[in-house]
């Protein structure tokens, strides 16, 4: 299977995730579309370990799984920064009753 | 090893008297480093005259190819000497004001002192910038300090007019040093360049701009009245005595003999801006009612025909002797009039000074006088605005005969026409100085004038300095040519490009 | 070191070292010691100058090498001394009457306080050495050192009487002008070096090869548009009537005798030059008639005895310029002297009149001094007689030469200048009868006071009076005396003789006759026109044209000053602030504004955040994608 139907998959996903961060105010959802745009990346990083060294699979099996392993670790971040924002978010409801970011932008001044 | 000292004397001495507290101390200190890096000079120009005492050269930074290199030609020599004198001069002349922070006053003025001794003497192009920047910021903070009113203003316009100029310098010091086959900075290196026509073209105006906002060449001058007028006349008299001059020893020694073509191009266009400037600044010092406004527009004038003088050497000679001879002529002149200017324009400021310190006025409407409260007073003024107006037997005069007579000659279908404007200045500065010398001396007394003014011991002995120089330079200039003359005759080989036409 | 030549350094360096002496001293001496030393030094300079103008040998200039003031490889203008006929005639002028000056001027300005004594000493010493330096230099350079060294002395001593702001103004006229008329000498000697390489007199007939006509006619123009400041010519010649601001024996010293003969010195030392330029000379020539007429028609309207010489003065000198348009340098330069011996006269004849009268100028309030005065009323009258050019006293032959000279160049010059010699006979007697003549018109007080002046001015008087009466017998013309002429003949060294007198001796006679003929009834017409005085109030137009100088100041006033004081004021109060600051201010102000802009996309926001960096990444990638490769 060639690598297009992955690379076109991670780009929509990655796509989705950037424009929702971008557009969206509810910061849930925002946190949810970062958290698509490290999928979409984590996809593309599966895939090309699998597809790049299809060839020296023969020879070295262990080969490609360096691009296996930054995908725990992106998963490993992720879970980190849910856990410490979405600890965020709830300290902003309770405060502003509201998870809209637009109504902390009066934190520039 | 004298230029060397030459730096090394005012840096330290600058260091040292940041130190105490009392006021009279650092003034005494001041004193001292000021005699003793005129002494140094004097010393150099005497015993110690082989260039092997006026080099200086070592590792520096070697990554960018620049050395630590100083070398002490003729124009070097002499410059470095006005500058001794200028420190000495301004540190007599403010012996008996009350500079608050005196300690930081006087260390600021030496290390100005220290940074245009390394413009003068350096052969590195990075070393110069070094220099000039160096002379530039101390100088920027004795105006915001202790400047008149609207110092912060009229400090800030000075320090970013000249800054972009330096900065414009960089960026073609830059380029040109990319240009050597060893990316190297020594000025050798940069005349034996040889760069094409269609990059001189520009690359003359990245260095031009520079200078001539320091000279200043007009139109870049507006800084400058303001800020004569707001620094400390302490400052003022090194700003516009030795400075000033940096401009010009710059253009001579960075721009004429590596960018020949570019100049050779540009020239006509330079000399009309110095002439305009000249009629333009003697215009305007005519109607101009503060004292010290009045002596910047005239610096600007005599500048402007010295710029005009320096551009009409450009040119090909086509090995010529005839033509390379009216070239030292000229060249000459200049070197002289660099040296007496800066003399007399520090004695101007000296004299302006007092006056301000006596009456609380610059303006010359409430002045009046004085020919008859303070006659050696007036003696002195006298002798230094004559001098200033260029009456011969005072220094003035051979520089400008020569300067004309460079003008007269240079390579362009106006130079008549040039000629005669810039002749124009001459009579104009009679007006404008005999009318500055009637308001002031001439007429009757008022309130504030009645009582005269008295000249300390040390304001006496240092216009005394300056009208001996005026007189002795004046009746005898062939010393300095004589001391000049080798130096001239190499410079106008090197700056002719008629080498470049040949190709 | 006392013998010929090396004496001839003293003759400078004697008025310079009297110049250091009263000049700093001048608070420590007496009046008596100032006067002594002031009057001394030109006492011995006048005997050196006797030295070498009798030890002068024939032929060649002998050259005094001091040092080199300005030496730059093939250019070299030596401080150098020219010892030659015409030079040492100067020197016998300027120092001898200059020693009389001193000494007139030792009793003249006794009411001074010792300070302002010394001063007025030590300037008119330093005058003398710039006037010295003027003649003596033995080349253009030094020439001109000693040109603005007069000009600067000029200046000091107008403004002598500093607190009076016109006459400050009067100084700063004068130097100015000068200066005008200095730029241009300054050129020409710029063009003479360009195309000579040398700016020695020595050299003027070998450099002349290498000069082609049109550079000739340049730089004898340039010369003298120079003269004309210095000698006052029009047009530059409204400073010298200002001059008479100045102390009188000044103006007897420099503004009658020496300093504006500087022009015609300048010109008969360049004779060569001049003589290869025709067209020069014409224009010399107009110059000269023109100034002189307008001069003299002015002199006849003046009621200030000081503004009458001065208007003379002008008219003399005009007279000289036109001798040296016809090509009578000679003569030019012998009228040069007899005027300097009579015009001086005359000051100083003025000066004790003014000494007498307590200051008054005016002389519609003299009258009747001739009891009085009786000693300065009979010199004043030899001087009168002396320029009014009455044989045989000096002034009938030096004007008699210039009129010759003019008649061999065009019969209306000679038309011009007979009737304008005829007006200067009118106005010097005018005001002599309004001086000396009548009843005293002054006030009792000034009557009570009146006095004939002390030794020391009177005697200075008779000398001159002498000379006046026969200085002019040097140059007594062929037509009386064989062997006449002595003075053309003692200059031709320096002022080569034109051969041949086209002009028959029956002709010479007529000239000679009709002119004074003509001169003695104008006398008589004065005399009864001022036997007695009565006002001349009068409203014709021409009158008060005449009284007003023509205008000529106004004039200049309007045409010239006020326009360059406003555009200058404009400058400085519109043009700098507004354009060229402007310029530069509105850079800062525009890089300002921009960053006002800019500083907008700093918002706050993290989604523009977000948002430029999303955009300027696809940016950049799509410029990496597109543009490269």
């Amino acid at each position: 299977m060639p690598i297009n139907y992955y690379l076109f998959l991670s780009l929509a996903l990655f796509t989705i995730g950037m424009v929702g961060v971008l557009t969206r105010r509810n910061a849930i959802i925002i946190f949810m579309c970062i958290e698509l745009m490290l999928n979409a990346v984590n996809l593309l990083l599966v895939a090309f370990s699998k597809m790049h060294h299809l060839k020296n699979l023969a020879l070295n099996a262990s080969v490609g799984t360096d691009g296996q392993l930054f995908v725990f670790f992106i998963m490993v971040v992720a879970a980190a920064e849910v856990s410490v924002g979405l600890a965020i978010i709830v300290m902003m409801y309770r405060n502003i009753h509201s998870v809209d970011i637009q109504f902390l932008n009066r934190l520039k001044h | 090893m004298i230029a060397l000292l030459l730096f090394l004397v005012p840096l330290i001495g600058g260091l040292l008297t940041f130190l105490p507290n009392k006021s009279g101390m650092a003034r005494s200190l001041a004193l001292g480093s000021a005699l003793l890096s005129l002494a140094g000079v004097i010393a150099g120009l005497t015993l110690f005259k082989q260039p092997l005492y006026w080099e200086f050269d070592a590792e520096w930074l070697q990554t960018l190819g620049s050395r630590f290199s100083l070398k002490g030609d003729a124009m070097g020599m002499l410059m470095s000497l006005l500058t001794s004198i200028g420190v000495l001069l301004a540190v007599l002349g403010s012996w008996n004001n009350d500079v608050q922070g005196s300690n930081r006053f006087y260390g600021l003025l030496l290390w100005m002192q220290a940074g245009m001794m390394v413009v003068f003497l350096a052969s590195d192009a990075l070393l110069f910038y070094f220099g000039w920047e160096l002379a530039l910021i101390p100088a920027y903070f004795l105006c915001s300090i202790w400047g008149g009113e609207k110092r912060i203003a009229v400090t800030f316009k000075f320090f970013i007019y000249t800054f972009v100029g330096s900065v414009l310098m960089l960026i073609g010091l830059i380029y040109l040093q990319s240009l050597t086959p060893n990316h190297s900075f020594q000025m050798q290196a940069f005349r034996n360049l040889e760069i094409p026509e269609s990059k001189q073209v520009w690359l003359f105006w990245l260095f031009f701009l520079a200078f001539a906002i320091k000279v200043p060449v007009f139109p870049f001058h507006t800084w400058q009245p303001d800020t004569y007028e707001q620094s400390p006349t302490t400052v003022t008299m090194l700003l516009s005595g030795v400075m000033v001059k940096m401009g010009l020893v710059a253009m001579i020694r960075w721009m004429l003999p590596i960018l020949g073509i570019g100049v050779f191009i540009w020239s006509d266009v330079v000399i009309c801006l110095s002439v305009i400037g000249i009629l333009y600044a003697s215009l305007i010092a005519i109607r101009q009612d503060d004292l010290k406004r009045l002596i910047a527009y005239s610096s600007i004038a005599h500048m402007g025909l010295t710029v005009a003088a320096l551009f009409s050497l450009s040119g090909f000679s086509n090995n010529s002797n005839v033509v390379l001879q009216y070239h030292q002529v000229g060249f000459q002149g200049i070197l002289l009039q660099l040296f007496s200017h800066g003399i007399n324009i520090l004695g101007m400021w000296l004299l302006a000074d007092r006056i301000e310190r006596r009456f609380g006025t610059r303006k010359l409407s409430e002045l009046g006088g004085l020919a008859r409260t303070a006659p050696t007073f007036t003696i002195f003024f006298l002798l230094i605005a004559f001098a200033n107006i260029a009456l011969p037997l005072t220094n003035a005069f051979p520089g400008e005969f020569l300067q004309f007579n460079a003008l007269f000659h240079a390579q362009s279908p106006y130079r008549f026409v040039f000629l005669v404007l810039a002749g124009l200045g001459v009579i104009l500065s009679a007006i404008y100085t005999l009318n500055m010398v009637r308001r002031i001396f001439f007429g009757e007394t008022n309130q504030a004038t009645e009582n005269g003014l008295r000249l300390s011991t040390a304001e006496c002995l240092a216009l005394s300095l300056v009208v001996g120089l005026i007189l002795v330079f004046g009746v005898y200039p062939q010393a300095v040519l004589d001391f000049t003359n080798d130096f001239s005759r190499e410079y106008v080989k090197a700056i002719d490009i008629t080498r470049f036409l040949a190709k | 070191m006392f013998s010929f030549p090396n004496i001839a350094y003293f003759i400078p360096l004697l008025p310079l070292l009297g110049f250091l002496v009263n000049g700093l001293g001048r608070k420590h001496l007496s009046k008596g010691a100032i006067a002594w030393i002031g009057s001394g030094v030109l006492a011995l300079a006048f005997a050196a100058s006797l030295v070498v103008f009798l030890n002068l040998p024939s032929g060649g200039p002998t050259l005094l090498n001091a040092f080199d003031f300005i030496r730059i490889g093939e250019l070299r203008i030596p401080f150098a001394f020219q010892l030659d006929a015409l030079s040492s005639l100067f020197l016998l002028i300027i120092t001898g009457i200059g020693f009389l000056i001193h000494v007139y001027s030792s009793a003249y300005m006794h009411e001074e306080s010792a300070e302002h004594y010394g001063r007025y000493f030590a300037y008119l010493n330093l005058f003398i050495f710039s006037m010295l330096l003027l003649v003596m230099g033995a080349n253009y350079v030094i020439m001109f050192i000693g040109w603005e060294g007069v000009g600067l002395c000029s200046y000091l001593l107008i403004g002598y009487w500093f607190r009076k702001p016109a006459y400050t103004q009067a100084a700063n006229k004068a130097f100015v002008m000068n200066r005008v008329g200095d730029l241009a000498f300054l050129i020409a000697i710029f063009w003479l070096i360009a195309r000579t390489g040398s700016v020695n007199f020595v050299d003027l007939p070998a450099a002349l090869s290498s000069l082609s006509s049109s550079d000739i006619t340049w730089i004898t123009m340039l010369l003298f548009v120079g003269a004309t400041g210095k000698s006052a010519q029009i047009p530059l010649y409204t400073w010298l009537p200002d001059a008479m601001a100045g102390p009188t024996p000044v103006s007897a010293l420099i503004h009658a005798a020496t300093m504006v003969t500087a022009g015609i010195y300048m010109i008969a030392r360049s004779n060569l030059l001049y003589t290869a330029a025709p067209l020069t000379l014409n224009v010399i020539a107009v110059i000269g008639i023109a100034t002189a007429l307008l001069a003299a028609s002015i002199a006849i309207r003046q009621n200030d005895i000081k503004k009458v010489l001065a208007y003379s003065t002008v008219s003399q000198l005009g007279f000289m310029f036109l001798a040296i348009g016809a090509g009578a340098y000679g003569a030019a330069v012998f009228h040069v002297m007899t005027h300097a011996f009579f015009k001086a006269l005359l000051f100083l004849g003025s000066g004790s009149v003014i000494h007498a009268m307590s200051g008054e100028q005016d002389i519609r309030r003299m009258g009747g001094l001739k009891k009085v005065l009786p000693i300065t009323y009979f010199t004043f009258l030899i001087g009168c007689i002396a320029i009014a050019g009455i044989p045989p006293f000096s002034g009938f032959f030096s004007k008699d030469a210039i009129l010759l000279s003019a008649f061999l160049k065009s019969p209306i010059l000679y038309g011009v200048a007979l009737f304008t010699a005829l007006l200067t006979a009118f106005y010097m007697f005018r005001m002599f009868f309004l001086t000396f003549g009548g009843t005293f018109r002054g006030t009792d007080e000034q009557k009570h006071h009146l006095h004939e002046s002390p030794l020391a001015m009177t005697l200075p008087l008779m000398v001159l009076a002498v000379l006046s009466v026969i200085g002019g017998w040097v140059g007594i013309p062929e037509l009386f005396l064989h062997g006449g002429e002595r003075l053309i003949e003692f200059l031709s060294p320096v002022i080569p003789v034109v051969e041949g007198h086209a002009i028959s001796h029956s002709t010479e006679y007529l000239l000679m006759g009709l002119s004074t003929g003509l001169v003695l009834s104008v006398i008589f017409f004065a005399w009864t026109r001022y036997r007695q005085y009565r006002s001349e109030e009068s409203s014709a137009p021409f009158a008060r044209l005449l009284e007003n100088k023509w205008y000529v100041d106004e004039l200049y006033q309007t045409a010239i000053v006020q326009p360059l004081h406003r555009f200058g004021g404009w400058l400085r109060s519109f043009f700098e602030p507004k354009i060229v600051d402007g310029l530069i201010q509105g850079v800062g102000r525009s890089i300002r504004y921009i960053s006002q802009q800019i500083r907008l996309l700093q918002s706050g926001q993290t989604g523009n955040y977000a948002l430029w960096m999303v955009i300027s990444i696809v940016v950049i990638l799509s410029i990496q994608f597109f543009v490269r490769k």
